[in-house]
């Protein structure tokens, strides 16, 4: 980690010293700020996911009949009395408490209107209620239970996850997790901001049009060094400065010719005019 | 500091202070103060859209700098490695050596990165500014005679440049650019009958093989570079020696060039200028990541990242491919036909020869063999202007292409809808585009005409002693009318009979192309048009006006 760190200063040190009488002070403290927010950041996610597991290790009879009600009154509209589905949603027979947790936990669920594929949006639910409701429909049947804490501290073997995520994820989510197009309006979401479990219960569940990789496929240790990898990308701003969303050439094209080339033709507009 | 006869007053000049010396020393043994007079007394016009070829050849030295940092620790080998270096998501991960050495000079050299960064935007920023130089030239009409030539070696450089930028990004051996490099393989693929073999010949074997990241380097620093830098070279002597074209003006003329002597004004700009274009790139390559390597991880052929996209010069050829149609694919011959790689093939080549070769075109069309060093405003070459937008618009629909899946994903569309979309915007986009800026054009020569002969509309209404509402016109000064008016007549060519009487149908369709190219075009006014127009609206309103002249 130390070590890590140097390439970025030294790297940059240039930049700055030529710039320092303009820059430094607000600067530095903004990436102070900027640091310390995305740490802590982080660290509260990652710190929330491993009790909120331990609750559902546990899950009680509460619980089960309460995540009954929740949803019987917000789900069984589109998935049915008993979850067993209807001609507007499938049945969750089975599909376990790790598909609940994420699609509810991530705000696909409830679905709200019709299109291409269910999207995020603020979760409509408390992290309590959302357990409850993951209890009920994995008390229906045996189905991918939510994410051990151990699979979740972020900081396993990044190397060996991104490896395993240019093989296995790259192709839609884009190699840097800044997310890609699919068929028909659909679309790999990016991968910023997802919060360990939910990228594990992803993985485990595969969600509307992503592939499952269930534990033969992926272990648990390697989907915990995507994990890992995921969270470094996240706590590690680019080395190079602004990241420009991590589009790579078409955000650096577009760059280029509005602000670079855009600043270019002022200067010589002003050079020119000066003259005159 | 020296005359005429350098020579002979040798004496006569300060001989104290060391640059004096040394200047005199250097004088006496090459007589290089007649080149430094020749060039030195050069005029150039002020004009900013001049100075867009001079941001190129900064931007060009900024990359021969940096590039010639990086040659230092770059290893343009595929040799595997196991990555020991700093960057802890590729720790222990194998790699060849030519990745290796750019994580190692991106994290471990310093400033190693800032020179990465500068060298990737400088690129960016050298290929948009030709571009933008070379629309400035055809938008003026600057490449018509005697400036041809200098049009096709400025478009061999911009060619030459991409071919620098693609065999530059290729380098690092990342998965970004080895899915580009892929692609081209692919293409080459499906060039008929030979192009397996060519593929064999490029890769040294089946894709990828171990020998590009080599041939690329020497391409990159050897070949291009050099031809670059030898077109830059003839480049600037064809501009030295037809003297800078300039926009039409009082005083300037097809035989003078109103303006700065390149010594000492011009080149102490132009100095300042360099140190502009370095400032803006070096402050883009200290605030933002170009290229981050490190994020793309090493080639291999099985893994591919969506959203792959070339550089931005590059994206065009990368939509055209886009925007084929599937299954376009014939088995004849006991051979496979991939139209849909053949197809954009022609497209491209035909679209960058017609070009390269517009100012031939042209002049054909035109039958104009005069001398231009007057710029032509836009709108007063109507037919040209038209063409161009054209031109450009089939550029854009074929650049946008290229980044559909962004567009798709960013503005929530589907990516069928949006390749569909720009299928349309390909075909109907530039003929829509000739025909607005045709008439758009011929407009604002309408109004430009109306302004030269009566003047602006002043807003004042005035009312005559006889009762009657006029609207004030306020004329043009004598320097604006002459801008306004100043553009040279053109005729479309006729049909005439050939030296032994007969009319081919090459000359009918010749004059055919004149006669469309100058339609609606309206004639120069004449010097009796504007006199009596001026005093038509001396008469118009004698009361407000008549002091004014
Ligand atoms: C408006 C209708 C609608 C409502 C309300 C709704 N869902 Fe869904 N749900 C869907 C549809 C449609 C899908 C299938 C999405 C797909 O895969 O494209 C789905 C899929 C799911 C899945 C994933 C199933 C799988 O195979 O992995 C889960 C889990 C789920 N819903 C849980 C819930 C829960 C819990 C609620 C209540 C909080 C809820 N849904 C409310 C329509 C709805
Ligand atoms: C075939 C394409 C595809 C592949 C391969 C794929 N995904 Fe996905 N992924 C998707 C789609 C589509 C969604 C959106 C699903 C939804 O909205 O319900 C998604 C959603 C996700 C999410 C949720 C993002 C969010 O914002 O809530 C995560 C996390 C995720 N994927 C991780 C992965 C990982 C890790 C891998 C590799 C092991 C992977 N995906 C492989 C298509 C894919
Ligand atoms: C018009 C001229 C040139 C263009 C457009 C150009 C463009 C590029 C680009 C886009 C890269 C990829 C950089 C990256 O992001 O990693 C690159 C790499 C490189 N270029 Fe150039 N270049 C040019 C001339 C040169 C010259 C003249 C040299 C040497 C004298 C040079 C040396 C290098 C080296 C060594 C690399 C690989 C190092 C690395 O990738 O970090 N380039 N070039």
């Amino acid at each position: 980690m130390a070590k890590l760190n140097q390439p970025t200063t030294s790297g940059r040190s240039t930049s700055r010293k030529r710039k320092t009488g303009r820059r430094s002070p607000l600067a530095t403290f903004a990436l102070i700020a900027i640091g310390l927010g995305l740490t802590g950041g982080v660290y509260a996610a990652a710190n929330a996911t491993p009790s909120a597991s331990a609750d559902t290790a546990s899950s009680t009879q509460q619980q089960v009949s309460d995540g009954e009600h929740l949803f019987q009154a917000n789900c069984a509209s589109c998935h049915g009395m008993n979850a067993v589905g209807t001609a507007a949603a499938p049945s969750l027979i089975g599909v376990g408490a790790a598909a609940v947790d994420f699609q509810v936990g991530t705000g696909r669920m409830p679905m709200a209107m019709d299109g291409p594929q269910a999207e995020e949006k603020t979760p409509q639910f408390t992290d309590a209620q959302t357990k409850e409701l993951a209890a009920y429909v994995a008390s229906l049947a045996p189905g991918p239970a939510i994410p051990d804490a151990q699979y979740l501290t972020g900081n396993t073997d990044a190397a060996a996850g991104a490896q395993l995520f240019r093989i296995n994820c790259a192709m839609c989510h884009n190699v840097a997790g800044a997310g890609g197009a699919l068929t028909e309006g659909k679309f790999a979401p990016p991968l910023k901001g997802v919060t360990p479990a939910h990228i594990y219960e992803a993985m485990l569940t595969g969600p509307q049009n992503m592939p499952v990789f269930n534990d033969r496929n992926i272990t648990p240790e390697q989907k915990s060094d995507i994990i890992s990898y995921l969270t470094y990308l996240e706590k590690n701003p680019s080395p190079g400065g602004f990241a420009l969303g991590d589009l790579g050439p078409v955000a650096e094209g577009l760059f280029l010719w509005i602000f670079g080339l855009g600043s270019i033709v002022g200067l010589a507009v002003w050079i020119t005019a000066k003259s005159n | 500091m020296t005359t005429e006869t350098a020579i002979a007053e040798t004496p006569r000049i300060k001989r104290d202070g060391f640059f004096g010396q040394a200047a005199n020393y250097l004088d006496e043994r090459t007589s290089i103060s007649g080149v430094v007079k020749e060039f030195g007394r050069k005029i150039f016009p002020d004009h900013w859209s001049f100075l867009l070829g001079e941001v190129a050849l900064y931007s060009f030295i900024v990359i021969l700098l940096t590039g010639t940092f990086l040659t230092f620790f770059f290893q343009a080998s595929m040799a595997e490695v196991v990555y020991n270096g700093a960057w802890v998501p590729l720790k222990g991960i194998q790699m060849s050596a030519a990745l290796d050495s750019t994580l190692h000079i991106s994290f471990d050299i310093r400033g190693g990165l800032l020179m990465r960064q500068i060298h990737h935007w400088a690129a960016l920023l050298f290929v948009a500014s030709i571009g933008l130089h070379m629309l400035r030239i055809f938008f003026t009409g600057a490449f018509r005679k005697p400036r041809e030539l200098n049009w096709v070696i400025g478009f061999t450089l911009f060619v030459l440049a991409m071919a620098e930028g693609f065999t530059g990004y290729s380098l690092p051996d990342d998965l970004l650019s080895g899915n580009g490099l892929r692609i081209i393989s692919g293409m080459i693929e499906g060039i008929p009958l030979v192009g397996t073999w060519i593929n064999f010949l490029l890769f040294g074997g089946a894709y990828p093989g171990t020998a590009i990241v080599g041939r690329l380097y020497t391409l990159h620093i050897l070949l291009l570079p050099a031809f670059v830098l030898a077109f830059i070279a003839l480049h600037l002597v064809f501009v030295v020696v037809h003297k800078h074209t300039q926009f039409a003006g009082a005083g300037r003329t097809q035989q003078n060039v109103v303006g700065y002597p390149i010594l000492p004004v011009y080149a102490g700009k132009a100095g300042g200028f360099f140190f502009i274009v370095f400032g803006v790139i070096v402050l883009m390559a200290s605030l933002f990541t170009i290229n981050p390597v490190w994020e793309y991880g090493p080639y291999d052929p099985s893994p591919i990242s969506a959203g792959t996209q070339p550089d931005w010069y590059i994206g065009f050829a990368d939509g055209m491919l886009r925007l084929m149609p599937p299954h376009l694919e014939t088995y004849w011959f006991h051979r496979t036909w991939s139209w849909f790689i053949i197809i954009p093939l022609v497209i491209l080549v035909v679209f960058i020869v017609l070009v390269a070769i517009y100012p031939f075109i042209e002049a054909w069309v035109t039958g104009d063999k005069r001398e231009h060093h007057i710029l032509d405003r836009p709108r007063n070459a109507a037919t040209r202007t038209a063409i161009g937008a054209a031109g450009v618009t089939f550029y854009a629909a074929m650049w946008a292409a290229a980044s559909g899946d962004l567009i798709a994903t960013h503005f929530k569309f589907s990516i069928e809808g949006v390749t569909h979309t720009i299928q349309t915007a390909l075909i109907v986009g530039p003929i829509i585009a000739y025909f607005v800026t045709k008439r758009v054009c011929i407009a604002l020569q309408k109004k430009d005409r109306a302004i030269a002969l009566h003047g602006y509309e002043s807003g004042r209404i005035v009312r005559l002693p006889g009762g009657e509402f006029i609207e004030v016109h306020q004329p043009v000064d004598e320097y604006q009318r002459w801008e306004l008016v100043s553009n040279e007549g053109y005729a479309p060519l006729v049909v005439r009979p050939d030296s032994r009487g007969r009319i081919t149908a090459g000359t009918r369709f010749r004059a055919a192309m004149s006669r469309w190219f100058f339609e609606d075009r309206l004639a120069p006014l004449t010097q009796t048009e504007i006199e009596a127009a001026q005093h038509h609206g001396h008469g118009d309103a004698p009361a407000v006006e008549g002091g004014s002249h």
